[in-house]
């Protein structure tokens, strides 16, 4: 390096620390016998230096030409949000019907969040588990088109209800509840390639509403399967939110879900659903107290080789928050089997969830199934949820 | 009579109805309110500092109350009726809203407040900002901001610096009214220059002494006001007190004879407490936000409130 440009880095090494040093530097002390001109004095100095600021921002591309890029830190920078949730789950107690292992690493998933460029934002989920890698989610969201509309497209969990749009370690439970397990495709749910477009409605009052429309492939584990091109499936959801009191809030929701079974381009399956939540959270209080009562109910209608298949189900849900560490939960479980309506599955659970901090918990539930066929179930499920790296906040 | 396939009829229909229900939604898009900016802010303290500034000329609303946990706001669907017809959004920036408002921007179809778009103010940019982490941080420190300590608006000059740079800002984006929010900026100068005197006058005498914080949120108000922190309720940010740590606070506070400990209105106030039995000490719930209290509905109200309070508690335990 010629001793000249070795000379200018060496001196602009030292000079910058203490030209950004004075940028940040309080203001002298107030001489005693004159605040008010010190006071004034302060006010003139943060205009120059806000000034200044600006200056340099609007002038940056006119500056002499840096010597070097800037460190290998920096390009960092445009790296995504890189976060992994474990979810480790232990059982003991018996269950014949749907057994699980003592212990398991039932997903580790991989999450990769970044805005893509001024007009569309990226969320791709990758579920590493015992039976392999999938990918839940990768879709983009446009959030700069017109008329208030947003639009997904990629892979992603359906607007159906509440707990098919809510991944594993997001979940009140150990489990799914059995509504979800009989119809609407268990662990994975309507999960598929699509796009979705929805938008805020106009609505009386203070209400929110909000419409959801999503088109998919049509291939849903055993719930939907396409087997022509167009055996597209439809899902819509219509939520309607209020809040009573700045610390209650009560939400509707509609949902349906159409698609063809396995049994071919002639035969479908549609989903109705209804979900009800009433939240109270004392604002003074939010770390400490919370209450959530949420219910879903599904109806299912399933075309058969002759007639059709009727099948109801729900379930129901309290959780209350104690302390800052400590939740109280549980749950109720009805509903039927979709091929097979006169098949009928009943269940209860009882939790506890211990928050070391806002990025691990261990959860504890007690859960009673006594499926058809009176064969019953009594477990008790260990989770572990833990949270790496900036994961993105969940939706409400 | 030309009979169409029933569902090249019912295609038809849904057409006419998809084109009409886009018709209406484009027709209820929000326009600007009687031609005022439509402001929304993360935080009441920031919308204090709009309203100095845009006065008449805005129309500002804010997000969280200042009496809850700004870390910890929830995402209500509600808020996006608001989120939806802003001109211009003002965060607190630092982290200190990742919790919450991401999703709510993403969720609010508006493109004018999406990060980066000329309507999202950050306005950490304008302010000192203290306690950025010169090495590696992780979440063994707790749950910390790693770009700075976000609580910066407790520093009256750095209310003075966002002031500033939102005069700027609704300048740009309403340049007829420039010279009226420039006007406001100037009267909201000389009152907190007057205002930060009498703070000044009052704290005087205090300056220096220790205190103790329930959390990080006081960084910029101790450094203005010669405070000392020698130790904070919580073990590490965002991590409830333990036995151990209550244990070793309470012999720190006896060891460097600390009176006083301050809280912030939406923590527990069962352990502070039973330090100050253990240590002598008194607890002040001090308002880290306007709106906090019916007391401080304004960003010079807010410091009013806090120094008349710390004043008061000083004066006791002398």
């Amino acid at each position: 390096m010629p001793p000249i440009i070795m000379r200018a880095f060496l001196l602009s090494l030292i000079l910058a620390p203490i030209s950004a040093g004075s940028m940040r530097a309080q203001s002298p002390p107030a001489p005693a016998e004159d605040p008010q001109k010190a006071q004034e004095e302060r006010i003139r100095k943060l205009e120059e230096e806000v000034q200044a600021l600006k200056a340099a921002q609007a002038n940056a591309k006119s500056e002499p030409a840096q010597l070097g890029g800037a460190g290998g830190s920096a390009a960092k920078a445009m790296n995504p949000d890189i976060s992994l949730n474990g979810d480790f789950l232990g059982a003991v107690g018996h269950n014949d019907v749907r057994p699980v292992p003592s212990m398991e690493m039932h997903e580790a998933e991989l999450g990769i969040q970044s805005v893509i460029d001024p007009y569309a934002r990226g969320d791709a989920f990758i579920s590493f588990g015992e039976t392999g890698v999938s990918v839940e989610e990768a879709y983009v969201t446009l959030t700069a088109l017109p008329g208030e509309f947003v639009a997904k497209i990629g892979k992603m969990r359906a607007d159906f209800g509440k707990v098919n749009t809510t991944h594993n370690h997001a979940l009140a439970w150990t489990d799914r509840p059995l509504v979800t397990e009989n119809l609407v495709n268990g662990e994975d749910g309507i999960d598929d390639m699509g796009v979705s477009l929805s938008r805020i409605l106009p609505a009386p009052g203070d209400m929110f509403l909000e419409a959801t429309a999503q088109v998919f492939r049509g291939d849903s584990g055993d719930l939907f399967k396409s087997s022509q091109k167009n055996d597209l499936s439809y899902v819509g959801h219509l939520r309607g939110y209020e809040d009573l009191t700045e610390n209650t809030n009560i939400e509707l929701g509609y949902s349906y879900a159409q698609g063809h079974n396995e049994l071919g381009h002639d035969y479908l399956t549609r989903l109705n659903g209804i979900d009800l939540s009433l939240r109270w959270k004392p604002l003074r209080r939010s770390i400490y107290n919370s209450f959530l009562w949420r219910s879903e109910f599904v109806w299912s209608r399933r075309d058969l080789l002759v007639g059709q298949a009727r099948a109801f189900g729900l379930y129901s849900s309290l959780e209350y928050r104690l302390d800052q560490r400590w939740t109280i939960g549980g749950r109720f479980d009805w509903s039927e089997r979709a091929p097979l309506a006169s098949q009928l599955d009943r269940g209860g659970s009882a939790l506890l969830t211990y928050w070391m901090s806002e990025f691990s918990q261990v959860r504890g539930q007690y859960r009673f199934t006594r499926y058809d066929g009176g064969q019953d179930a009594s477990e008790v499920r260990l989770q572990l949820i833990f949270v790496m790296g900036a994961h993105g906040a969940h939706p409400f | 009579m030309n009979i169409l396939p029933i569902g090249h009829r019912l295609g038809h229909r849904w057409l006419s109805l998809s084109a009409a229900l886009l018709v209406v939604l484009f027709v209820s898009h929000p326009l600007r309110a009687a031609g005022k900016l439509n402001v929304v802010t993360a935080t009441q303290d920031l919308a204090s500092l709009a309203t100095e500034v845009g006065g008449d000329r805005v129309s500002v609303i804010s997000i969280a109350r200042g009496y809850q946990d700004p870390h910890f706001v929830e995402a209500k669907p509600s808020f996006l009726l608001n989120l939806r017809k802003a001109d211009l959004l003002v965060v607190v920036g630092l982290q200190l809203e990742i919790g919450w408002l991401p999703p709510l921007i993403t969720q609010s179809g508006n493109p004018r407040i999406q990060p980066a778009a000329p309507g999202y103010f950050d306005a950490s940019q304008f302010a000192e900002i203290l306690e950025i982490p010169t090495s590696q941080v992780s979440r063994a420190m707790g749950d910390v901001h790693p770009l700075g300590n976000p609580h910066y608006w407790l520093d009256p000059q750095n209310g003075l610096r966002v002031a500033v740079g939102l005069a700027q800002k609704l300048s740009q984006m309403d340049p007829g009214d420039a010279a009226y929010f420039n006007q406001r900026l100037e009267d909201f100068r000389k009152r907190l220059t007057v205002a930060e005197r009498r703070w000044d006058e009052q704290m005087k005498p205090y300056r220096g002494r220790k205190v103790v914080t329930y959390h990080q949120s006081w960084p910029n108000f101790v450094k203005r006001f010669g405070l000392q922190v020698v130790e904070y309720v919580e073990p590490r940010p965002g991590i409830p007190p333990s036995p151990a740590h209550v244990v070793e606070l309470i012999a720190l506070m006896k060891r460097q004879n600390v009176k006083l400990i301050l809280v912030e209105p939406y923590f527990d106030l069962k352990t502070p407490q039973s330090v100050a039995r253990e240590t002598g000490a008194q607890v002040v719930v001090l308002m880290p936000s306007v709106g906090g209290d019916k007391d401080t509905g304004d960003y010079i109200k807010l410091f009013d409130y806090d120094i008349n309070l710390l004043v008061k508690a000083f004066q006791q335990i002398r």
